[in-house]
């Protein structure tokens, strides 16, 4: 593909003695993805000051996690990203086995990374078809729907839900998958490299979003470490830092792929990144669906399940059908909990996605954090749109790709 | 580097300030006294055999429920990863419970402003020399900070902005803006009664003899 002409907009320069315009932008605005707020000083169009506000979707999940055990606080995982609520779970279950000692078998991990996967190509159709709609392009937005919807009745098959799963386990998943799920996945990889040339047919050269995108918040390889970007945001500023290469957890060590990385930084950078990364997704895979190995699902260690009344082993839960009623945890299985505390990090769409966990013995978590990289997106959204255009700010918002349930937690 | 290496290399570079290395599933972590964290997480990003460039994480910790006994009630947690050269540590400052302050590290990285703003809405630990430091997910006149052990699970009252939306929503309740919708018997009765909306027309036209004229003119004369 011919490498676009990279071109810089010109902005009007302030000369400081212009009268200046207060903006509320949101919470309620649809450009904001949720309910960002942002309070705007502006001279003209030019963004004098960018102050983003967070904190309406604040649910209070990090002191919710300190009052429920471990697989209770699954569920409260979901809530977080709900466009790729499967990421953080898996997320979560490999902080929590770490923590733990527990390794799940060889087939769980395989299905774990599936998921992952697919949860990773379905949050980044929604990005794509909000971000193109917010820059204008509605056709886009449609595409991307069609495909997103195949993925949801994929998740739909395996587990019965469509966008908040808790289907991975501590210690495994929840259900095996089954042979028409395999093969509805290999009619999807079949057919998706050819829609990624669709949309890229649709607006890789086209003018407008060249003009829209190409110089508009630029980030340099050191600003954007300084402002703790993580994921495709950081790629595109020309790091090579991808959790899944550089700490592999559950199947990522046994796969083959590339992080694609881009060095201008703009949103354009970024833009093609996440591109790259649906390519590599389907790559993914196509490996995972070929090595995917018999075996058990749930490790003999996992934790027992727990009702009120009576307590189900985990692999009887299963085969009964319990399984999918129930989410609590006993201990049982493992009377002592070790203490100490876990920081294990997982590459989600978003960027990096980390759960620091203390325990103190208790099935409880005693103090769980969780490094959101949506939250540090937002915050660097004052560095990357002062001294731009008001219309700059909407693809900015757009390109760092933002989740605010994720943000507030 | 492995990690264990590190954390003796902060304590021979900082013997006075390091109190005690701890492992835990292979992740170390030094427990550190807040008087000289800044010079000593400069030192972690600047050297070249540690170049800890990325910091992911930062959060606090209040010890007040442990089940072993803590030496300080509070702790903030920084988790530094180096990206060129693979290897992580974690460093874990121990502040007192009566005055809770540690120096800001905006200086050092751009992107801990917001996660500091969080530890201080949180817990009400204090960062000096920080830009902003006020709530960042809570509204500013909230009361306490919940993620302290001591604060409740479920609160005791309304917060005062909801009690004030509310109180604001009737108010505005008596200009119709949310007044109810008619129902069945009041639409029939309407419709059994055109003479009613009639007369309310009547009520509201000009006084006779004006109705050429506009309203503008009606307002002028």
């Amino acid at each position: 593909m011919n490498e676009p002409i990279r071109q810089t907009m010109e902005v009007p320069v302030a000369t400081g003695d212009e009268e200046r315009y207060r903006l509320r932008m949101g919470p309620q605005h649809p450009a904001t993805h949720g309910v960002l707020r942002v309070e705007l000083e502006l001279d003209g169009e030019t963004i004098v000051v960018c102050d983003p506000q967070v904190g309406y979707l604040h649910r209070g999940i990090e002191k919710l996690a300190e009052n429920r055990t471990y697989a209770q606080t699954l569920v409260l995982t979901d809530r977080l990203d709900y466009i790729a609520a499967m990421a953080n779970n898996c997320g979560f279950c490999v902080a929590v086995e770490k923590l733990l000692a527990i390794n799940p078998p060889l087939r769980a991990r395989y299905i774990r990374t599936i998921v992952s996967e697919m949860s990773r190509l379905s949050s980044h159709l929604l990005w794509l078809a909000t971000h193109a709609l917010d820059i204008g392009a509605m056709t886009v937005f449609l595409y991307c729907f069609r495909e997103r919807e195949i993925l949801l009745e994929l998740f739909e098959e395996l587990c019965g839900a469509r966008l908040t799963f808790s289907y991975t386990r501590i210690g495994g998943v929840r259900q095996d998958v089954t042979a028409s799920f395999i093969d509805g996945l290999q009619r999807f990889v079949d057919i998706f490299p050819d829609k990624i040339l669709e949309y890229e047919t649709l607006i890789d050269t086209n003018r407008i979003w060249l003009k829209r995108t190409v110089g508009v918040g630029v980030v340099s390889r050191e600003q954007a470490l300084s402002l703790g970007l993580s994921g495709a945001c950081l790629r595109a500023s020309g790091v090579d830092y991808d959790i899944r290469k550089h700490q592999p957890y559950d199947a990522y060590g046994l796969v083959d792929f590339e992080v694609p990385i881009a060095q201008e930084g703009d949103s354009y950078a970024r833009y093609r990144c996440r591109m790259e990364e649906m390519r590599q997704s389907v790559r993914i895979l196509q490996q995972c669906i070929d090595q995917l190995p018999p075996g058990p699902i749930v490790s003999d260690d996992a934790p027992d399940l727990h009702m009120s009344q009576r307590i189900i082993p985990f692999r009887e839960a299963r085969v009964s059908g319990f399984g999918t009623a129930l989410i609590a945890l006993s201990h049982k299985t493992k009377p002592t909990y070790p203490a100490g505390d876990i920081y294990v990090a997982t590459e989600v769409p978003k960027g990096e996605l980390g759960f620091y966990i203390i325990s103190d013995g208790s099935p409880r978590a005693y103090r769980m954090h969780i490094r959101s990289p949506s939250f540090i997106h937002i915050s660097a959204l004052k560095a990357l749109s002062e001294g731009a255009l008001v219309a700059d700010l909407i693809t900015n918002i757009g390109s760092v790709d933002v989740v605010l349930g994720e943000s507030d937690r | 580097m492995e990690q264990r290496a590190i954390a003796e290399a902060v304590k021979a570079q900082f013997p006075e300030e390091v109190v005690d290395i701890v492992d835990h599933h292979g992740q170390v972590g030094v427990l550190l006294r807040p008087g000289r964290i800044v010079d000593i997480l400069r030192w972690l990003r600047d050297s070249d055999t540690l170049c800890m460039e990325h910091l992911r994480a930062l959060c606090g910790v209040d010890n007040k429920k442990r089940k072993t006994p803590y030496p300080e009630r509070f702790e903030v947690v920084y988790q530094l990863y180096s990206i060129s050269l693979r290897h992580e540590i974690r460093l874990r400052v121990l502040l007192p419970e009566d005055d809770a302050h540690v120096e800001s590290v905006v200086s050092l990285w751009e992107g801990v402003n917001w996660l500091e703003r969080e530890v201080f809405d949180m817990f009400g630990i204090r960062f000096d020399n920080h830009p902003n430091l006020t709530r960042v997910l809570l509204p500013d006149d909230w009361e306490g900070h919940p993620l302290l052990k001591e604060y409740p699970l479920k609160g005791r009252k309304e917060w005062q902005g909801l009690v004030d939306l509310k109180e604001k929503v009737k108010r505005l309740d008596q200009y119709g803006f949310y007044a109810a919708a008619p129902t069945a018997e009041e639409k029939e009765a309407k419709a059994a009664a055109p003479v009613k909306a009639e007369a309310k027309v009547v009520e509201n036209a000009a006084p006779a003899g004006e109705e050429s004229k506009t309203l503008r003119e009606r307002d002028q004369a």
